[in-house]
């Protein structure tokens, strides 16, 4: 009896998440129609986002935010890996217990700190330091990745982290024992035997870079505009919606369920090709 | 049997709740007067008892859910035109008078030392001056060392009652700029914040901004804001005296549902930004808008001196009478 529920309501967990997907996914195609048929796929390469008069119609297109979302997911994830993976070997191979005991559960808080209070951090202390360091006006794009990368690093660095602490002693001890160096056991032994927790790690943070709000919408600087330096003012996808969503109406609404399907659509595509292509052939 | 009298309790408990829930009066809306809707809800529920909530989310939201019958009343500062009410059965009439400053962050240039003409204004949000030593700027600031720093203007992100008001002043120097509550700016740097307190944290922040906020956070963060040149030609500071001398000329008339933008008025000592904001009621749920009206008439006359403390202008006598009748035409009093 007890065993038959167990397996009942295991079974109901794992369909249930496949079937919010799905839902998610028919909710936002169903909203989005309106926009899809008034703007099809020019949507993609509009560079509007104007209301018409007295809130009724107006020119809406998805270009600046996706190119915002991308760009500084890219920055973030540029500067964030190579720091989080160095973490990652410090602490597992390099530091003493006694350092890498602290700094471990440092990096555990930092992850734990609401994205909120990363915003509100950046924007009122580090915009000036990126302003007097490469000019613009102390938000845009560059500070939005920066931050974004010190949001993404504790957790890409604390997955990583774990997945070589897996590395079993006796492949490490017997490649000590051939006389490799403390760099070759890394290189060769370590990096290959947790590459599936290493890629996990990074399409995590991707994920969370693409889709995070608050943290970016202090420092973006949400304007729709192409931006032409990388200190520019722009916007992202997830900003957009977090800033118009109550006050739109029809057809602007309709567009914002647009922009999120892509969102959705986008963040579903990097991680499914990430999955298969990186753990699926480590599998083979 | 214990279930069925748990279930039992849970409903009844619910019920009653709900009931005490019904004698609250909800609005939302505006989130320009949401101070002042604070603290006349505040001390009318002491006077009186009775419980008004306000959420200020925006006045875009507030007529969506009056017109959805969401709320009790709604919260605009965008007034709707005669038409529009009578589509959307909806009464309307104003509530308090505020005001738009031009807040600046520049280094060595104090409050209210800064006049800008109509023109400056005009150049600067449409990206004809770029930079602060600008001979348009320059021309009416003599006194001034106006540093060579690039003007970042800043503005909202999300549509808004305040850019509403703010462009409607535009549009009378300059008919290029349109009406709106998000129009697409064309100044050289701009950088958007979500509504008044995300504006002026980006004006703290960055040297050389200048952006368009709510008196009364000008006066909470201590913010430098401009001098402007009203309609005849006069630098005014903006102080509660100038909003109140502006407030005189705000023609309204219960005919037309007190339709009136009163931006840019005439008068020697009028300081031009000023704005309305209104009550959207829903015409046929006459019991709850007559408890609105209890707490409106209550505030017209108990409140003028919490709207003045937090920088708002009280309406006119006369226009406060003006709308008592209203109401009274309407059978909501």
């Amino acid at each position: 009896m007890g065993g038959k529920l167990f397996r009942n309501f295991s079974f109901f967990s794992a369909t249930l998440s496949f079937f919010l997907l799905v839902g998610i996914f028919a909710i936002l195609f169903h909203y989005a129609q309106e926009s899809m048929h008034t703007f099809g796929f020019d949507f993609l390469w509009t560079e509007k986002w104007e209301p018409g008069e007295d809130d009724e119609g107006g020119i809406f297109g998805g270009y600046i935010p996706m190119v915002g979302t991308l760009l500084s997911t890219i920055i973030a994830m540029v500067l964030a890996t190579p720091l989080a993976m160095g973490i990652a070997i410090f602490l597992t191979e390099i530091a003493s217990v006694n350092v890498a005991k602290p700094v471990s559960i440092a990096i555990e808080l930092l992850a734990a700190i609401p994205s909120i209070i990363y915003g509100m951090w950046g924007l009122f202390y580090f915009a000036p330091i990126v302003q007097a360091t490469f000019g613009g006006n102390g938000v845009g794009l560059l500070t939005a990745g920066i931050v974004l990368a010190i949001m993404i690093i504790p957790f890409m660095a604390a997955i990583t982290r774990d997945s070589m602490n897996t590395t079993p002693s006796v492949l490490k001890e017997s490649a000590y024992a051939m006389g490799a160096t403390k760099f070759e056991v890394i290189k060769d032994v370590i990096m290959p035997y947790s590459k599936g927790g290493i890629i996990g790690s990074i399409i995590l943070a991707l994920g969370r870079a693409l889709g995070e709000t608050m943290a970016v919408a202090f420092l973006i600087g949400s304007v729709m505009h192409l931006p032409s330096k990388i200190t520019d003012p722009t916007t992202s996808i997830p900003v957009l919606l977090a800033n118009n969503f109550a006050e739109a109406e029809d057809l602007e609404m309709s567009s914002m369920y647009f922009l999120a399907l892509i969102l959705f659509v986008v963040s579903f595509i990097i991680i499914s090709l990430a999955k298969f292509y990186f753990l699926g052939r480590k599998v083979n | 049997m214990t279930f069925k009298k748990i279930v039992t309790a849970a409903v009844v408990a619910s019920v009653a709740l709900t009931a005490v829930h019904a004698s609250e009066l909800k609005g939302r809306g505006a989130s320009f007067p949401g101070p002042v809707y604070k603290a006349w809800t505040a001390e009318y529920f002491k006077a009186t008892g009775k419980k008004v909530n306000y959420t200020p989310t925006g006045s875009g939201d507030g007529i969506k859910s009056i017109k959805k019958r969401m709320v009790d009343f709604a919260g605009s500062d965008k007034p709707l035109k005669p038409e529009k009410l009578r589509e959307a059965k909806l009464y309307m009439f104003p509530t308090v008078v505020g005001s738009i400053v031009l807040a600046y962050n520049l280094d060595g240039v104090k409050d209210g030392e800064l006049k800008l003409s109509r023109a400056a204004i005009d150049a600067i949000f449409t990206g004809k001056a770029s930079f602060w030593d600008d001979a348009i700027i320059a021309k009416d600031n003599a006194g001034l060392k106006l540093p060579h720093e690039a003007i970042t203007t800043c503005v909202r992100a999300d549509k808004s009652g305040t850019t509403f008001n703010f462009t409607y002043f535009l549009n009378k120097i300059d008919d290029a700029i349109k009406v709106s509550k998000k129009p697409t700016w064309t100044a050289t740097k701009v950088v958007a914040g979500k509504s008044n307190s995300g504006v002026s944290a980006n004006i703290q922040q960055i040297k050389g901004a200048i952006g368009y906020i709510e008196y009364s956070y000008k006066t909470k963060l201590g913010l430098p804001a401009a001098q402007v040149e009203n309609k005849e030609g006069h630098f005014i500071n903006p102080t509660v005296k100038s909003f109140q001398d502006a407030a005189k000329y705000a023609s309204w008339t219960a005919e037309k549902d007190f339709y009136a933008v009163i931006g840019d008025p005439a008068g020697a000592t009028s300081y031009p930004i000023v704005a309305a904001t209104f009550l959207l009621l829903p015409a046929e749920k006459t019991v709850t808008n007559k408890e609105v009206t209890a707490f409106m008439e209550w505030a017209y006359t108990h409140g003028d001196k919490a709207a003045a403390d937090l920088g708002y202008v009280p309406l006119p006598a006369t226009t406060k009478d003006a709308i008592r009748g209203y109401w009274e035409t309407k059978k909501i009093k």
